[in-house]
């Protein structure tokens, strides 16, 4: 990237940043904020994805399993009316996301290509049966969260889950701290090998990288960051249901990868907010009558994100990071 | 001598026997319902397994095709007034929306890589699901057996076996035949065999491979638009029926090998075994029943245990 390039992009990240920041300080409504957050919650998501999917080559149709499970992780941590620890929870949330990414990448990992995806989704699809088809973790109703976990460390309360603005800037937080960590990651020898992976399987292996632990570990990693959003979801919403792990989560979230723009990790955060703002627009859209009939375009709303989807997969495959920064980026390898 | 401890034990002994029929019948019935429900999970698969081996394209939408053959077998049949007339009609226009989808979208989808095809056709199922609600609405419907195939097999005095469940066996059976027919026996099989191993050099034998790819897509539209027209009397017509086939279908193609037609059939067999018999097997745990509740994790389990031991599958050619 030239000088000029990476200026700019600090000056937008700056700008971008100083914008979120100042969100709550105007005091817009309440559903205001809660929608930025939700858009924040899923741009997690979706980062955690695009550095499997972008950066790693790995085409994950199953990321929703460890989305899901963290917040399950959280609702079976604090069964009752006694919330957790904020500090204990996420962490472990996390631990647990990232212990199911390593036994199902080590599993999934053996193949490559198309069947990764399907193998990916098919073991996700797996974790939705077994949630939806026992009661342990509360069948097809879900679980209820009622009480956010308490962020009390030592005697001192830094911020109230249960206040939505201090909510948006834990998210918030998370969101930047992510960004920091994958972004960081890219540039280390670590990333570069991943990258290479993606690029040149058979070089990187003939060149004596061990390959296969190299993929573990960008999975690995990839759904505890999925994971940690999954967290932050079923903290927002307090509850957890089997949707979470479902494969519309997953479509939802590679949709927004690719929409935003694979491999940026910015252009992911951009993707979902695009999307659940589509979203937003969509289900608003008014009743027309027509001929003598009600056609109500907002209940169809699914419908226009389809065309959309297609739209985006037919003439858009650089997604709106390509729009952005103008410069041919290199078709993603795809084995 | 027939003393009474005699006829007691002979008495005993035919309740054995008795209960042992039972048993019996009782297994062969859901022997009968997993070749039927495999079979039908063929039909779906391989177009699936079909479509990817020749043209390369994983299409996700290929389970809405089946809930595309279900509802038309629900408005053809009252319609025309029978599923037999139902039946011939609703594979026409599968296969013409079939060979439609192929030329406006996913004719584009060749040489892309498959992250874009997976985007492409999960915009595909949002639409379909959509305008099913348009078109049907989001309620459950029933399809009438015909009139021909209402009667049960009596096979004990309490278990019976519904006809039109071993026409289906029947139906899927002659279309698997005439599958394996066509790709084994005939020209254009070996063309599209041919074509799934190397398009370019088929292409530049002078036959047209465009061709070859949207029939073989068409015929996969048919196919599974066939096996929900079988289903949709059998079970019923709902909105979620789609999705549900395509992931089980995608188990199927996995185990069997992505591409091999071969491998789609026995993984479909096995599959349709795995899930009839974990529905009812019966696992107890301090007095609870614990399997049925766990029996639609008993196919995933099987493909794990499978691509552990073989990771292109049982047919695979080897990791695309």
């Amino acid at each position: 990237m030239s000088g000029a390039g990476r200026r700019g992009a600090w000056v937008a990240a700056a700008v971008v940043a100083a914008a979120l920041l100042l969100v709550p300080v105007f005091e817009p409504e309440k559903f205001t904020l809660q929608f930025m957050t939700r858009v924040m919650v899923m741009g997690l998501f979706a980062m955690g994805l695009d550095f499997a999917l972008g950066c790693g080559g790995l085409v994950s149709f199953g990321h929703a399993m460890f989305f899901g499970t963290a917040g399950y992780a959280l609702a079976l941590m604090a069964p009752g009316g006694e919330g957790a620890s904020f500090w204990l929870s996420l962490p472990l949330a996390m631990g647990v996301s990232a212990l199911l990414a390593l036994a199902v990448g080590a599993l999934a990992l053996r193949t490559g290509g198309v069947y990764f995806i399907m193998i990916t989704l098919a073991f996700a699809q797996m974790l939705y049966f077994l949630v939806h088809d026992t009661r342990f973790a509360g069948g097809s109703d879900g679980l209820y969260i009622y009480t956010r976990p308490d962020a009390t460390l030592g005697g001192f309360k830094p911020f109230d889950l249960d206040n939505v603005q201090h909510l948006y800037y834990v998210v918030l937080g998370c969101l930047a701290a992510g960004f920091a960590l994958l972004a960081w990651l890219k540039a280390t020898a670590f990333g570069r090998v991943i990258e290479a992976i993606r690029v040149n399987e058979e070089r990187m292996h003939s060149l004596g990288y061990a390959v296969f632990r190299h993929k573990l570990a960008c999975f690995t990693l990839s759904g505890a960051l999925a994971g940690a959003a999954g967290y932050l979801g079923a903290v927002q919403f307090g509850v957890v249901n089997a949707d979470m792990l479902g494969w519309q989560m997953s479509g939802t979230a590679m949709m927004m990868v690719i929409l935003g723009g694979m491999g940026t990790l910015w252009g992911a955060a951009l993707g979902a907010a695009a999307m659940l703002g589509a979203e937003l627009g969509f289900q608003s859209l008014p009743v027309l009558h027509f001929a003598g009939h009600d056609v109500e375009l907002g209940k169809h709303w699914l419908l226009w994100m389809g065309v959309c989807i297609v739209g985006v997969a037919l003439y858009l495959p650089q997604g709106l990071a390509g729009l952005l920064s103008r410069r041919p980026r290199t078709e993603p390898a795809d084995d | 001598m027939n003393s009474p401890r005699g006829a007691g034990s002979l008495v005993k002994n035919t309740l054995l026997l008795h209960k042992s029929l039972v048993t019996l019948s009782f297994f062969l019935i859901q022997l009968l319902n997993s070749v039927q429900y495999g079979l039908l999970l063929f039909l779906c698969a391989a177009g699936l397994t079909l479509v990817f081996g020749i043209m390369g394209v994983i299409n996700l939408a290929h389970g809405s095709m089946y809930m595309l053959g279900a509802y038309l077998a629900f408005s053809l049949a009252e319609g025309l007034g029978s599923l037999w007339l139902a039946l011939p009609v609703g594979v026409l226009l599968a296969f013409a929306f079939g060979a439609l989808l192929e030329k406006l979208v996913i004719g584009r989808l060749y040489n892309r890589p498959h992250l874009h095809q997976v985007l492409l056709t999960y915009g595909l199922i949002l639409v379909f699901d959509e305008l099913r609600s348009l078109v049907w609405g989001d309620d459950v419907h029933g399809v009438a057996v015909p009139k021909a195939l209402e009667a049960s097999l009596p096979l004990t005095d309490t278990l019976s076996y519904p006809v039109y469940r071993l026409f289906m066996s029947g139906a899927c059976l002659v279309v698997a035949l005439a599958l394996a027919w066509v790709l084994l026996r005939t020209r254009l099989g070996m063309t599209i065999r041919a074509g799934s191993v190397n398009g370019d050099m088929v292409q530049s034998l002078g036959i047209d491979i465009g061709r070859v790819r949207r029939l073989v897509f068409a015929a996969g539209v048919a196919l599974a638009a066939f096996a929900g027209m079988l289903a949709a009397p059998a079970s019923s017509v709902f909105p979620g029926m789609g999705n549900q086939v395509l992931i089980v279908c995608f188990v199927v193609v996995v185990i069997g090998g992505i591409g091999s037609v071969k491998g789609a059939l026995v993984a479909a067999l096995v599959v349709g075994l795995a899930d009839t018999f974990g529905k009812v097997a019966t696992l107890q745990i301090g007095g609870v029943g614990v399997l049925p509740e766990l029996s639609g994790l008993g196919i995933y389990l099987l493909m794990a245990a499978v691509l552990v031991w073989r990771p292109q599958g049982l047919f695979g050619r080897g990791v695309p």
